[in-house]
């Protein structure tokens, strides 16, 4: 998923025709100031550090400023500061507006149901998990037909609006029902939505976009969300790539698979430091790829689990022996092989001339994952 | 009977030309479904591994019969695949393409349930039934006849763990994996019925993972409606919150959707719960003896 900075959530709602604040973002103190005397953005303003988290307004990223050298040092404040583990790089500067009410609007995917869900409530301005469940209206939205009239009108008597807003409000809903469905978002979301000077104002934009429609796209592929540089090239290699927080590697094919491997794990106080999910390959050189990558996360052992259905055992076999011998001495790292399935007698033998030793039980290679950890950690052996 | 395919099932397999397509269309005919016809656009009149291509779903229903397809096209092309096929009459698409986008799948979703077409899938491994048919690419050497039915949102951990249940020596009526997206054609609850229903099903092995609030679900309707025995496993115990798991659909969102709160629902509804995929063989074959049928 590509989660939107607020600003670009902005930019896609006012393609999209829902009203939002004039704003800038800027990147230092002199083009923030540059932004105010120039009339852009009119003083006072709101400083809104572009991160992903929430919580902004108590955590100190939305500040204000009236005058240019307030909104300076406001900015040298804030640019660079670390926000829940973000670094502030942007600000969205917008003019202050005195603020009517405050509602919430969002559309996600109801699982279950298998249709969008469209979420509303007349209290906005706060987290929707702190909202009870009779201060929310919930519309399934057919994706054929998109927002019927008696749907908007339960929105509406969720807001009970006075003109101009109550006005505006069927389009705004259908604008965001478009968006969602045009951008193949997985949520839009606009908390709060909020009545200025009696007209409906989307105050901030929460987009989230799903992965696998980027063939659509291609304008969300640079955004950067929240991977690691490792899950980055991952990416890149269609391979899934998850960091955790312990020291071994574990290599499956299958995110089922993975996960079960994950628990076996567990189970015997192993702790999974890099997930990498092979998925479906029959190309030894992704295997062999799969494994340089897996060498770079410097794991302290690596465990190579693999039940052979589309990604035949013997393909397997061949791209690790590959990847051992480009695997530079520092980075080497221990392995256990469990193999089952599709050609697996091929592979065994493979790995079997090339000295790795490959077990059959998810149980026993569990262990002796374990152990070599054990053994590695103990020796003083490097990370 | 089985679940879903039976002898009777004639395949289409959509995208044939493909690398995916050749290579699952011997390992279906090796298996003794019948494989009628392929479809690639454009490559009509060749031939695949013996089996027929034609230009169209609707060439292909009309000079072979076919009623059952399986879907091998690429995710950009997968949903136009599923629309043609509904619109030729046929009535069960296995979507194994990954990565379609959802918002493609719930159009697929939503028309396939005005058409009366079933899915399977998408991201799926298919239905094996074995002595039958099996549409998709389940490894065949993991099948053997028996009367344990399968249901699974995974791929490689379906194989390990039906692999499994043929290595103490039961076998499995049919094996049915669902897909781990986010929008699936069919759910547990879904599957469930067809399971209850099926005369051939002594047994019920339901695979879950973390993610979504499918197997709540299909706790719910085992606790209501389900006679016969329910084993599962759930993968994913020891996965973070916010990470997602391989699967777009595995990941826990705001605590929703543990592998905790998902085993303890289906044991509150009488399912034995396994720790651990290699525990499944033992428990299903200790549930059959106490329901006396082994």
């Amino acid at each position: 998923m590509v989660k939107l900075a607020e600003w670009r959530g902005k930019e896609v709602f006012r393609r999209y025709g829902i009203p939002i604040p004039t704003g800038r973002v800027i990147r230092s103190a002199a083009e923030a100031a540059e932004v105010v005397r120039s009339g852009a953005v009119p003083l006072p303003v709101v400083v809104k550090a572009q991160v992903l988290a929430g919580g902004r307004g108590k955590g100190g990223a939305v500040r204000f400023a009236t005058t240019v050298e307030e909104l300076q040092s406001v900015v040298l404040a804030m640019l660079g500061m670390d926000f829940k583990g973000e670094t502030v790089k942007e600000l969205l500067l917008e003019p202050k507006v005195a603020v009517g009410r405050e509602l919430y609007l969002s559309i996600a995917l109801d699982r279950s149901a298998r249709v969008p869900l469209l979420i509303a409530s007349g209290t906005g301005g706060v987290e929707i998990e702190s909202l009870s469940d009779d201060q929310l209206v919930r519309v399934p939205v057919h994706p054929f037909v998109g927002l019927a009239a008696y749907e908007k009108l339960r929105v509406a008597e969720a807001f009970s609006l006075a003109p101009p807003a109550s006005k505006e409000l069927g389009g705004l809903l259908d604008s965001l029902w478009r968006a969602f469905q045009g951008e193949d978002a997985e949520l839009v979301e606009i908390n709060p939505l909020a009545v200025v000077e009696g007209h409906l104002v989307a105050l901030d934009a929460k987009v989230i976009i799903e992965d696998d429609a980027g063939f659509r796209h291609p304008q969300y592929a640079e955004i950067r969300d929240d991977r690691t540089p490792l899950e980055e090239i991952a990416r890149e290699k269609e391979i899934a790539f998850v960091q955790l927080d312990g020291d071994i590697g574990v290599i499956a094919n299958g995110a089922g698979l993975t996960m079960a491997t994950l628990d076996v794990l567990a189970q015997f106080g192993g702790r999974p430091g890099v997930f990498l999910d092979l998925g479906g390959t029959d190309d030894p050189n992704k295997v062999t790829e799969a494994f340089l990558l897996m060498a770079k996360a410097r794991p302290s052992v690596v465990f190579l689990n693999i039940f052979g259905g589309v990604t035949r055992c013997d393909t397997v076999a061949k791209g690790l022996v590959a990847a051992m011998t480009q695997v530079p001495d520092s980075d080497r790292f221990p392995l256990v092989a469990r193999i089952r399935g599709n050609n697996e007698d091929l592979g065994r033998q493979i790995l079997e001339s090339a000295g790795i030793t490959a077990l059959s039980d998810l149980q026993a290679s569990a262990q002796a994952v374990v152990e070599a950890e054990k053994l590695r950690k103990g020796s003083g052996g490097s990370p | 009977m089985s679940v879903l395919v039976d002898s009777d099932t004639r395949v289409v397999v959509q995208g044939i030309t493909g690398h995916q397509g050749t290579v699952h269309t011997v390992q279906m005919k090796l298996f003794g479904t019948q494989v009628v016809a392929g479809v690639t656009p454009g490559k009509g009149g060749a031939q695949v591994e013996g089996v027929p291509v034609f230009n169209s779903v609707a060439e292909a229903v009309a000079r072979t019969g076919a009623n059952v397809s399986v879907i091998f096209v690429p995710a950009p092309f997968a949903r136009d695949a599923f629309i043609e096929a509904t619109d030729a009459g046929i009535h069960l698409a296995v979507i194994v393409t990954e990565h379609i986008p959802f918002h493609d799948m719930l159009t697929m979703y939503q028309y396939g349930r005005l058409r009366g077409t079933r899915i399977i899938g998408p991201n799926c491994p298919g239905i094996g039934a074995p002595g039958k048919a099996k549409v998709g690419i389940i490894p065949n050497v993991v099948f053997r006849p028996g009367r344990v039915g399968v249901i699974s949102r995974s791929g490689t951990l379906t194989y390990e763990i039906v692999n499994g249940i043929k290595e103490v020596g039961l076998g499995q009526s049919t094996c049915i994996g669902l897909g781990g997206d986010p929008v699936v054609g069919t759910s547990f609850v879904d599957a469930l019925p067809w399971f209850e229903q099926d005369s051939e099903t002594d047994l019920v092995v339901l695979v879950g993972e973390i993610g979504g609030t499918a197997e709540e679900e299909a706790a719910e309707y085992i606790h209501q409606h389900l006679t016969k025995p329910v084993v599962a496993y759930i993968a994913g115990r020891s996965a973070p919150e916010g990470k997602r798991m391989g699967h777009a659909g595995a990941i826990i969102a705001r605590g929703r959707g543990t592998a905790a709160s998902k085993r303890s629902a289906l044991q509150q509804a009488g399912a034995t719960v396994a720790d651990f995929p290699y525990d499944v063989p033992a428990l299903v074959a200790q549930r059959l003896r106490e329901a006396g049928r082994r």
